[in-house]
């Protein structure tokens, strides 16, 4: 199950809608091993394109230095689908390779840049193999605020 | 000093679990080698044939190689590599 804050549900489906009809791309980080998706970081698609995605590779190795100095993980990667449902393609099937990762997918192929629903869907894919599991949004994720340390 | 290699959570099951590994060689081609050499079966998925995967980014101290040199991109002890696969989809 993905459990995610309301915040970073909206900040995720309003990039979708913002970059529509090009598909929008992001992650969300959070402490190694909490599966806490904590540090919403929308990524430019350097693809721009309505059917594809790609981070730019010198922003993703910007990103990733940032989370191994933060002792980060990649706990949700999302992207959109601009004109089809939000199931992976083969093509994210494929080159999916954080094994640990939810991957996001959200389609804004009713309302496109408007106001509405959207679908907002969420999968394990590891070896070519896609697991949908439940999105719970909640108002703040367990554990996620600052905790004071006594020892 | 040697070369080293951080590796991608995805390709860690050919380096028993390490993060970064040592490597050596002049050339990436040849710390590529050098990697198969330590960790067989890496090797092919770095590489098609002779070229890098187009998903699979590869930087020297910070410099994608893909503007560097390609496979030929020098690399001298102490460098840092950095593999990582390229987060995309359609």
């Amino acid at each position: 199950m993905l459990r995610i804050e309301q915040a970073v549900y909206d900040a995720i489906v309003a990039h979708a809608k913002r970059d529509h009809p090009d598909e929008a791309c992001g992650i969300v980080a959070g402490p190694e091993g909490t599966d806490r998706p904590e540090r919403f970081v929308p990524m430019i698609n350097a693809a721009g394109s309505p059917t594809f995605y790609e981070f730019d590779s010198t922003e993703l190795l910007g990103l990733y230095k940032e989370m191994w100095a933060n002792d980060e993980e990649p706990v949700v990667i999302y992207h959109s689908h601009t004109a089809t449902e939000a199931y992976p393609s083969r093509t994210d099937i494929g080159l999916a390779n954080e094994p640990g990762a939810h991957y996001v997918l959200v389609s804004t192929r009713e309302h496109g840049n408007s106001d509405g629903p959207v679908e907002f869907r969420s999968y394990r894919i590891v070896d070519g193999e896609v697991t949908e599991e439940e999105v719970t949004v909640v108002s703040s994720v367990p554990g996620s605020a600052p905790e004071s340390n006594i020892d | 000093m040697a070369i080293e290699v951080r590796i991608p959570t995805i390709l860690r099951n050919y380096t028993g679990g390490e993060k970064a590994v040592e490597a050596s060689g002049a050339t990436l081609a040849e710390v590529v080698d050098n990697l198969e050499d330590n960790h067989p079966g890496i090797k092919e998925r770095l590489l098609e044939g002779e070229e890098l995967r187009r998903f699979v980014n590869v930087y020297v101290n910070d410099e994608d190689v893909r503007f560097a040199g390609g496979l030929g991109a020098p690399v001298s002890d102490g460098d840092q590599v950095v593999i990582l696969p390229a987060v995309a989809g359609g």
